[in-house]
């Protein structure tokens, strides 16, 4: 498969010449594509799953926002939504086209889309975006209802070309093939046939069991050129006359530049300018090396405004006197007052998590290159139209003179859906002669990032004298992300993201009467984003922490205590059951060992895990295994669902023992990865990752592995020390 | 005038003697394969080999490698311990985002010719300086074990 590099066309529809006709029932439409072949065009729906943000579209309004095309030569190309970051899809999504057209995957090819808002959106953000564990769920009925078609007009092709009924004729590895007389023609001679048929009325797709490549797990395409060096991310543009800069940002988040002493930087060997801006500085050099050097050299006076002062410790109290109040009411089901009065026992516990930081191991960087006339940039990015508009909005140009060259990512994990240093980078360069790359430094990176938000809850439980819960109270308070990512989807003081895992969808078990209310907090001057596994990384912890300490107030075996209430969600169960019986769940453990589980549905798919720690006498934690169940619908690829759950529970692990981003005088106080730790391969788990088979719409697997192991963790903790973690990190058990 | 020796070739630079080898072979010399994660030397994955031992570009003054024999990403698949590193790797897909693994790479191609069928503590002594931020290290580790075979 080749990979051709994203250059954006705006507004144009990839080379078609003539409109054919437009199916009002699937949003298809077929075309001739300039100088031979098939066109088409196709809509990605705008409603699946929970994060349906639109409204419903019309055959009125088709406007395709997915192309495939296919040449004389027979070759398949994908004009295709998604971005690369680690994650498979450059591998996933062609598989859905090739298994209903019956070609190989070597016969496909990938264009990145340009960014394009109005062709392009997600259909399940609305926006265009690669996050949220979306890419498979919102393409994989579009994407092989496409293929059907194509395959259907091409068999017709071939039959009317040899004057036989379709239903004779097979198509297979690029051919259709004329059964009784064995007569075949390849795709390629009758791409200009089949772009003249009618549509076809019916398309049926395939039985999930006649799946040939789904399902199978498909060589990575984009491994080959990341184990010898050749694989270009965004850092490493080089573009001739390009300047080096890196940067440095007010220490305080809203803080401003009064002033800056460059004159020990510009005696630097290779420093050639100092640029100003309103919050903060950058120094352009022929080298990385001349930059930092520079950078060190300048004397700067900062403005540190209205955060100078602010420390963890005030947001922690904001939060706190938040969750006093009562909040924006997210689900109510039956009256927990009053059966939470009458209950037998009551339970109740408080949960903190901390912000923190993205680290991707490529620091966020861009280049760009503004002339008169248009501008150029060269960016890894989760969101193309979003970059496109930002660097518009800089320089002044209109968005068909902005050129987005997008690369790939070295780590997304939600950092990359961020523009913050795309407008820096543009900033930057409106100030310099050529095209100029702005590297931040992993100091930068991590002192400015934008920081996964505080969260703080309060959970209530009524059990009743057998344990059971019969009431269910979830309050909770932190920053929504929606809100200023995208203020549409923050409605009536709510945003998605709060909801998931803990009221829509709901934990996965019966609850008849809970309450979960959501009290917004945002913390002063801190800016908050998404982070890998964003809400339910939040809300699987908390719950799945607290129906743990329930199973302990009723004397239960933790998993026993769930299956018990997983009676609505036999999905869940079995994912429940499989992970226990693998991880040997009640089996003994010698002492100072624990098992700990947790069940989620969120993110689409069904997972199970079961952590073993082992915690030594002076209280340090060692993850010795972890067990994960995972039913994700169709898989599509399994290897890649199983890499998933790997990097997931690595990247959570990370997280719940270690990660913690604080402030002090307005300054977040980790820098590096020596106070910003990151799992290292000797401190890694064994992971065992076992997959449910099944035929329902596939999940998504980016973030559920993530967002499931805190908890299967701190339960493992208390399971080995009697020890109940309600707050994050873990870093050492006391 | 510095002359380097990098990948069997001789290279010319003009830069301070302070300068981190990382920066000469990304800025200067256009070799964009070594990886800049941190600047001091906690991630490992700006790892290249100079006459065969595991350094951290990124901390390494220029000044000091000359005269040695500097390898890269570029160039390791050119041994034979690096072409079945770099094999294994894509048979056990171990890759990723991608971008930790020329330093990945580099790190287990020298465990492997000082210690040819390491133990997991060998590779956790070897392996446990270069971070990855996508998880990868399970398989990270059966690789190191698929290549450490014989005939592999």
């Amino acid at each position: 498969m080749n990979f051709e590099r994203p250059v954006n066309e705006p507004k144009r529809d990839p080379g078609a010449v003539a409109g054919g006709s437009v199916s009002r029932r699937t949003f298809l439409k077929v075309s001739a594509v300039a100088g031979g072949g098939l066109l088409l065009s196709f809509l990605l729906p705008r409603m699946i799953g929970s994060r349906d943000i639109a409204g419903a579209t019309t055959a009125e309004q088709f406007a395709p926002n997915a192309f495939i095309r296919m040449g004389r030569d027979g070759r398949v190309t994908l004009i295709m939504p998604y971005v690369e970051m680690g994650q498979g899809t450059y591998t996933s999504i062609p598989m859905l086209i090739a298994e209903e057209l019956e070609v190989d995957l070597a016969q496909v090819s990938l264009e990145a889309a340009p960014p394009d808002e109005r062709h392009y959106a997600n259909s399940i953000f609305h926006i265009q975006a690669t996050g949220g564990s979306t890419s498979v769920r919102a393409s994989w009925e579009p994407l092989r209802r496409a293929g059907a078609t194509a395959r259907i007009m091409l068999l017709s092709a071939a039959a009317k070309t040899w004057k036989v009924d379709p239903s004779s004729c097979r198509a297979r590895k690029g051919e259709v093939i004329h059964v009784p007389s064995g007569r075949r023609l390849a795709y390629g001679a009758l791409v200009d046939r089949a772009a003249k048929s009618p549509m076809p009325s019916h398309v049926v797709l395939k039985d999930p069991k006649d799946f040939t490549l789904i399902g199978t797990s498909a060589k990575r395409l984009d491994s080959p050129d990341k184990v010898n060096g050749k694989a270009q991310f965004s850092i490493d543009i080089k573009i001739p006359g390009m300047k080096i800069a890196t940067v440095a940002a007010c220490p305080v988040f809203g803080g401003r530049l009064v002033a800056v002493d460059e004159s020990k930087a510009k005696k630097i060997e290779g420093v050639h300018q100092v640029v100003r801006l309103d919050h903060a500085v950058a120094v352009i050099a022929d080298h990385m090396w001349a930059a930092k050097q520079g950078l060190a050299a300048l004397d700067i006076e900062w403005d540190e405004g209205l955060n100078a002062t602010l420390s963890t410790s005030d947001i922690v109290q904001q939060l706190e006197a938040a969750l006093l109040r009562p909040g924006v009411i997210a689900r109510k089901d039956g009256d927990v007052a009053k059966v939470m009065a009458g209950a037998a026992q009551k339970v109740e516990a408080v949960y903190q998590m901390p912000f923190l930081a993205h680290a991707t191991m490529e620091p966020v960087n861009c280049t760009v290159h503004v002339r008169k006339d248009g501008c150029d940039v060269w960016v890894g990015s989760q969101v193309l139209a979003r970059a496109q508009a930002a660097v518009a909005e800089v320089t002044g140009l209109p968005l068909e003179k902005i050129r987005v060259h997008n690369q790939l990512l070295g780590g997304g994990f939600g950092r990359r859906l961020e523009v913050d240093f795309i407008t820096l980078a543009a900033q930057i360069a409106k100030q310099v002669e050529g095209p100029v790359k702005v590297v931040w430094t992993r100091e930068e990176d991590i002192q400015h990032d934008v920081y996964r938000p505080y969260y703080y809850d309060r959970m209530a439980a009524g059990l009743d004298d057998k344990g059971m819960p019969v009431a269910w109270s979830h309050r909770s308070t932190g920053s929504s992300v929606y809100a200023r990512w995208h203020p549409p989807a923050f409605k009536d003081g709510l945003d998605p993201d709060v909801l998931e895992g803990a009221a829509k969808p709901p934990p996965p078990y019966a609850l008849p009467h809970m309450l979960m209310e959501y009290v917004r907090q945002e913390p002063p001057g801190i800016p908050t984003g998404f982070w890998r596994g964003v809400g339910p990384t939040h809300n699987v912890f908390v719950v799945e922490s607290f129906i743990d300490e329930l199973a302990t107030a009723a004397k239960k075996d933790p998993v026993e205590y769930r299956r018990a209430l997983l009676g609505p969600s036999p999905r869940a169960k079995a994912v429940l059951d499989l992970a226990a019986e693998k991880a040997g769940w009640g089996q003994s453990l010698p002492e100072g060992h624990g098992r700990g589980v947790s069940v989620q549905f969120v993110f689409g798919s069904y997972v199970a895990q079961i952590a073993e720690v082992q915690v030594a006498k002076n209280g340090e934690v060692r993850v010795t295994r972890v067990v994960c169940a995972v039913d994700c619908g169709v898989v599509v690829n399994p290897d890649t669902v199983k890499a998933q759950m790997e990097g997931g529970i690595i990247f959570g692990l990370t997280a719940a023992l270690f990660s913690e981003i604080t402030f002090k005088n307005g300054r977040v106080e980790q820098s590096n990865f020596n106070d910003y730790r990151i799992m290292r391969i000797n401190e890694a788990p064994a992971i065992e990752v076992y997959l449910v088979e099944s035929a329902e719409a596939p999940g998504g697997i980016g973030e559920p592995g993530t967002s499931a192991v805190a908890p299967a963790l701190t339960n493992a903790i208390f399971a080995a020390t009697g020890k109940r973690i309600r707050k994050l990190p873990v870093t050492r058990v006391e | 005038m510095l002359t380097l020796h990098i990948n069997g070739e001789d290279y010319d630079v003009n830069v301070p003697e302070d300068m981190p080898l990382l920066w000469v072979l990304r800025d200067v010399l256009g070799m964009t394969g070594t990886k800049f994660g941190c600047g001091i030397a906690q991630c490992g994955i700006c790892t290249v080999h100079v006459d065969g031992q595991p350094m951290r570009s990124c901390v390494l003054p220029v000044g000091s490698v000359r005269g040695n024999k500097v390898v890269t990403i570029e160039a390791i698949g050119r041994t034979p311990i690096g072409a079945k590193v770099q094999k294994a790797w894509l048979d056990l897909e171990v890759v990723q985002c991608g971008y930790c693994q020329p330093g990945q790479i580099m790190c287990a191609a020298a465990l492997l010719a000082a210690t040819p069928q390491p133990d997991d503590a060998d590779i956790n002594a070897a392996m446990s300086s270069a971070i990855c931020r996508c998880g990868t290290y399970v398989r990270i580790r059966a690789a190191i074990k698929q290549a450490a075979q014989p005939s592999s």
